[in-house]
């Protein structure tokens, strides 16, 4: 089962097992990670879904559409070379991804 | 009535000691609103018993989806379930499903059961009306015929879902937000698509002038036959009797349909209210800290008229919003109240649509607006329209363009403005001019 390693803002850490298909965004949802919003339900409408990849797992996901470019310009908190939607990450079978949440989603 | 009355007496003359132990918070109606009321109160450390009761036999989910992606196919049912059940089981709420409330019984001190027509009941300490809105009906001949649908929950969609395959021509009545967006969805899903808006132009007052005729444009050389200043007069049946197979149009015009689906706005359930003598106007009336007129109970979301919560309204304007967006904030008011907290809404309204290839993001409110500054870049398909009031930028429509929306968004909430003759050309990032106003 893929894993996503949620990392707040003060540095504490939930571990989630997701399914293969689901976006990153979805895992942490269902499951109560507070550091994700996601108030557009990931139509890529609102960016409260934002997190920090982990620079070594970067190059494991899809690169990003114009779309979620500019949406990543008006995050709560600014946007890092590591910076992603994650409504639009979807789980890969056996992916392991380590994201760090940002300390506001709005 | 007489139940009403003999446990009323009981509960006056033989004192507490009688009456069932009223405990915990019944949150009626599962949805978005009493989700996010669920799970706000918890993150407040609210540490009573929570049963979150809808009439709903589905878990919990996101309607927004039912007239785009569900629709088209292209998200599964699971993916728009709120929370998982251990998530509730958790964080200790009880969730409910398939029971609706007919009646309520509240005592003075906030505390009172709920009667659900199966006949159980749902003892509680302080009550939170989450009921929403459904669909207005359109009450004209053939109304009743089997392919006459509606859509505002899951069960609709699904009803929906089932007859499109069997369909090729479609007539949708209402040229609202989800008229246009399932009337695109179908159209993306091969189907002969018609919309008939009864007013002179899309989207009512939701918009403004000029987003109205960008949408109308737009959606026109996609290949969408739109009409406006136009209404059924009937719809007319197949062979058997039974399903829909005409509209016919006030001039006598008869259009094909297999399909007719109506989304002419909706009406607030304000029923339980008004049987417990709340003060109901277009919704259940709250003040700002989402109290109903007993200043106990708590409404939200879609079934609330509120005060405007928009910095700078004009005083005792009230609103009521149909939103994403809003259920949450206007929840998390809710459970500042509900923890004996007075916290005002913040944050700044905004809305999406998805329609085809036309993204719609809107911020703020443009209620009163004397100005508009356009913003229009033809070759990249982007389009926002800005709302001023006396100078200072109220709201904005935006048509795939996210960096407008946001910076829009971003300037309303910090109380920031966007000069107007700077906004008006399209190659200026409207981030760059923003000033402290
Ligand atoms: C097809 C569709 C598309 C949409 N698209 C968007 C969009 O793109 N963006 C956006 O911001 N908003 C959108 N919305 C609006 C948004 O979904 C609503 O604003 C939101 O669902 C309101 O939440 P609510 O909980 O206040 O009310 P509701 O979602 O209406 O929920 C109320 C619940 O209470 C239940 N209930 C009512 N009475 C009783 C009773 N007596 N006993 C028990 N249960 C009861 C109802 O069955 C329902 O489940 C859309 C809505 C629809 C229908
Ligand atoms: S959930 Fe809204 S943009 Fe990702």
């Amino acid at each position: 089962m893929p894993t996503v390693h949620f990392t707040d803002a003060e540095g504490a850490v939930r571990d989630v097992q997701g399914n293969v298909g689901d976006s990153v965004m979805e895992t942490a949802v269902r499951n109560g990670v507070p550091g994700i919003v996601a108030e557009c339900g990931g139509s890529l409408s609102c960016a409260t879904c934002h997190v920090f990849v982990r620079e070594d797992c970067v190059s494991q996901l899809p690169p990003m559409e114009d779309m979620e470019d500019e949406m990543l310009y008006g995050t709560a908190v600014d946007r890092e070379d590591n910076s992603r939607l994650s409504c639009q990450l979807r789980l890969t079978d056996g992916l392991e991804l380590f994201v760090t949440t940002p300390e506001t989603q709005v | 009535m007489g139940t009403h009355t003999a446990e009323q007496a009981a509960g006056a003359t033989n004192g507490p000691a009688t009456v069932p132990t009223r405990t915990g918070l019944l949150i009626i109606g599962a949805s978005q609103s009493g989700v996010q009321l669920a799970v706000s109160l918890r993150a407040l450390g609210f540490g009573e018993h929570i049963t979150l009761l809808g009439d709903e036999d589905h878990r919990p989910y996101q309607r927004p989806a039912l007239s785009k992606e569900f629709l088209q196919g292209t998200v599964e049912s699971e993916s728009l379930i709120f929370r998982s059940n251990d998530y509730w089981a958790e964080h200790n709420v009880d969730l409910v499903k398939g029971e609706h409330i007919v009646r309520i019984d509240k005592e003075a001190d906030g505390s009172g059961v709920a009667h659900a027509s199966s006949g159980r009941e749902f003892p509680f300490r302080r009550l939170a009306l989450t009921v929403g809105a459904r669909a207005r009906k359109l009450e004209i001949d053939g109304g009743d015929l089997d392919g006459v649908l509606y859509l505002r929950n899951a069960d609709d969609a699904l009803a929906l879902k089932a007859r499109v395959g069997d369909a090729t021509d479609v007539v949708v009545i209402g040229g609202g937000f989800i008229g246009l967006e399932a009337a695109s969805s179908l159209q993306k899903m091969g189907k002969n698509v018609t919309v008939l808006e009864f007013g002179p132009r899309l989207v009512g007052r939701a918009v403004g002038e000029e987003t109205a005729e960008y949408f109308l444009q737009a959606h026109r050389s996609r290949g969408l036959d739109i009409r406006l200043n136009t209404s059924a007069a009937r719809f007319s049946a197949a062979d058997d009797g039974k399903a829909v197979a005409a509209v016919e149009l006030q001039d006598g015009t008869v259009l094909p349909a297999q399909i007719v689906l109506i989304g002419i706005g909706v009406i607030p359930n304000t029923q339980l209210a008004e049987q417990l003598g709340l003060d109901v106007d277009n919704g259940v009336v709250v003040d700002r800290f989402a109290l109903a007129s007993d200043g106990t109970t708590v409404a939200v979301g879609d079934v609330a008229n509120m005060p405007n919560p928009v910095p700078g309204s004009e005083p005792g304007e009230r609103i009521r919003l149909e939103s994403v967006n809003n259920a949450i904030e206007h929840a998390k008011v809710a459970a500042y109240s509900l923890t004996g907290r007075r916290e005002e809404y913040a944050g700044i309204p905004w809305f999406w649509s998805n329609q085809a290839d036309l993204k719609l993001q809107i911020a703020g409110l443009c209620n009163g607006y004397d100005q508009t500054v356009l913003r229009y870049d033809e070759e990249r398909g982007k389009f926002s329209v800005l709302y001023y009031r006396r100078g200072q930028v109220i709201a904005a429509d935006c048509v795939n363009a996210p960096l407008d929306f946001m910076a829009v968004k971003n300037a309303l909430a910090k109380g920031q403005n966007i000069p107007a003759d700077a906004a008006a050309d399209p190659a200026t990032q409207l981030k760059t001019i923003t000033t402290d106003s």
